[in-house]
């Protein structure tokens, strides 16, 4: 779904490139975590993925295109396949819940009965119902990320990418916000996420693709934020961590749509 | 629904940014009334001189009772110098450059008089002994003017020789020069236009940056993420177009129709309906400004 070949990204001559010969592929499906020191290149990453920036040298593949070979005009498309969240929600202040999450329809020229339809839908998923009329201030954090996590999904973009979605937010509430990003993943949306959050990572046992100083150093399945056994290499799924006792595999009930602070 | 989507974020742009647009609108208004009067001008030295081109003549004015210039000295004109003087109008030499020629007398002179200032009080103070007598001359092509002048200013019983097509030729060159003013000031008028415009659209995409940024991310369009930015501009210059034509249309109207042509009735002035003319014409030079300069500022201000 995403390949990465010799990916270089040089932003200031002066300066050591943000991603240096990154060689990394996220197959349909898969959820990734990408961690690693700030400055470590994973916004590089995403930045890469949505064509906001073109790489130095080598090539980015998104749903088997070359993001260079899209021509600009067609560069909406590719992100209409891609969802985005942020640590800082984004959200439009003046609009209501469903209208920011019909803002994403809206813009792409989405008729207003699939919009009435698809909202509604969308903000179930994420555990949002009967907060519709909502406006942002009236939210806790969480609740503005899941509004933002369903503007990023309510056009059925094939990615997910997320960069610090639970930066802002208390452990808690960060596992509700992973239980909703876990779900979108299992109704078969790559999930890609930048974050810093160990306790995260180590909960959810998903692949951990470590960045340090724009250099992939690890790249495990199964894996914890920080590697038992540090391997530096490229090649990706190095090392199967499931074998290890001494940190228990998540609840069920972690990522679930009931934890979480904003639950009722 | 894209479309209704665009209208409403014009409308939300609009009112967000009211003062400006307010003022994008006075200023387009201002700097387009001045192109407008130089066009009008334009409309009017055309009238004129379609009017006027085909009646004006050389004429030769034979001296009269007061008359004090050197052809003059035996007093006003006797029929023999006026005899010469025919003759020599009708001398190879000199017929082969007018198409034809004219004798008005002293009594015919009056009528004139009297028809192209019917309602002027100076009709009643003039005597057709006042008005010279004098030969209207249609030249073949009035630029020879010289070689008439030439022939006749010295002979006896000429007062002057008047060329009326240079009396008009001075005039419009005065139009002329009032409708270059009229284009300068519009010049810079339009500069201060396009930058207030600039300006104004700069604002408006920064104010709206996080809904730009989220259309981006979501995968608008350039143009659904630009038209609206872009119409707001068009729009304010537009009304601004519009109130520049309705102001030439009230001065052809209301200041022409109304007023100059009661003074001077003789004169043909353009009719309201013509200004019109200009009006699509400001329209279309005021929204492609708008258009030209709101885009080129969104190319610099404004990610897609
Ligand atoms: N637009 C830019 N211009 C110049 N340098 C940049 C730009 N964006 C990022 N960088 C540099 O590239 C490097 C990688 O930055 P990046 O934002 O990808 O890090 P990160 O891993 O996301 O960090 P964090 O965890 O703090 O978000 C940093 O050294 C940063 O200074
Ligand atoms: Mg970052």
């Amino acid at each position: 779904m995403i390949r990465f070949e010799n990916v270089t990204k040089v932003y200031d001559q002066q300066a050591r490139p943000a991603l240096d010969a990154v060689n990394l592929e996220i197959d349909r499906g898969e959820f990734a975590f990408l961690v690693g020191a700030s400055g470590s290149g994973k916004s590089t990453f995403l930045r890469l993925v949505l064509k906001e920036d073109r790489a130095s040298s080598g090539t980015v593949y998104v749903a088997g295109q070359n993001v260079a070979k899209i021509s600009s005009w067609r560069v909406p498309r590719l992100r209409r396949g891609i969802g985005v969240v942020f640590q800082d929600f984004r959200l439009l202040p003046q609009k209501n819940v469903f209208a920011n999450v019909a803002f994403a329809m809206q813009v792409i020229g989405k008729s207003r009965s699939v919009i009435r339809d698809t909202v509604p839908e969308v903000l179930k998923t994420v555990g949002l119902e009967g907060k519709e009329n909502r406006l942002p201030h009236e939210l806790s954090g969480g609740e503005q990320q899941r509004v933002a996590i369903a503007r990023a999904v309510v056009n059925r973009p094939g990615i997910l990418l997320a960069d610090e979605p639970t930066g802002n937010l208390d452990p808690t509430t960060s596992m509700g916000i992973m239980g909703v990003l876990d779900k979108i993943n299992q109704n078969g949306t790559t999930v890609v996420m930048a974050t810093h959050d160990d306790d995260i990572v180590n909960e959810m046992r998903k692949r951990v693709v470590e960045l340090k100083n724009g250099v992939v150093i690890r790249d495990e399945a199964k894996a914890l934020y920080t590697s038992m056994i540090p391997i530096v290499g490229q090649s990706r799924r190095l090392k199967d961590a499931s074998g290890r006792e001494e940190i228990p595999p998540p609840s069920p009930a972690a990522y679930s749509d009931d934890a979480g602070e904003e639950q009722r | 629904m894209r479309l209704a989507f665009i209208l409403s974020e014009i409308g939300s742009g609009l009112r967000r940014n009211v003062t400006m647009v307010i003022s994008v609108i006075l200023v387009t208004f201002v700097s387009l009334t001045f192109v407008g009067a130089a066009g009008m001008l334009q409309l009017q030295i055309n009238q004129m001189k379609g009017y006027w081109y085909d009646k004006v003549q050389v004429a030769i004015f034979l001296c009269s009772d007061g008359s004090t210039a050197s052809g003059c000295a035996t007093g006003p004109v006797t029929p023999e110098q006026q005899d010469n003087l025919q003759r020599l109008l009708e001398s190879p030499a000199v017929a082969q450059y007018i198409n034809d020629f004219q004798f008005e007398s002293k009594d015919e002179a009056y009528k004139h008089f009297k028809d192209q200032f019917s309602n002027s009080p100076i009709v009643d103070s003039v005597t057709p002994d006042q008005l010279p007598a004098s030969f209207r001359i249609n030249m073949k092509d009035p630029e020879k003017y010289q070689i008439i002048s030439e022939t006749f200013s010295s002979q006896p019983g000429v007062e002057t020789v008047i060329d009326q097509r240079q009396l008009l030729e001075r005039l419009f060159s005065a139009m002329n020069a009032a409708s270059l003013v009229a284009v300068s000031v519009a010049g810079v008028m339009i500069v201060c236009a396009i930058l207030l415009i600039a300006t104004t659209i700069r604002l408006s995409a920064f104010s709206r940056r996080r809904e730009t940024g989220i259309m981006r991310l979501v995968g608008a369009s350039k143009t659904v993420i630009q038209l609206p930015f872009i119409l707001e501009g068009v729009i304010a210059a537009v009304v601004g177009a519009a109130l520049a034509s309705g102001t030439l249309w009230a001065v052809a109207h209301f200041f022409l129709g109304e007023y100059l042509s009661k003074q001077y009735p003789d004169t043909a002035f353009i009719s309201p309906g013509q200004t019109l003319i200009l009006a699509p014409a400001l329209l279309i030079l005021g929204g492609s400004l708008a258009g030209i300069s709101s885009l080129l500022t969104l190319r610099r201000y404004l990610r897609v």
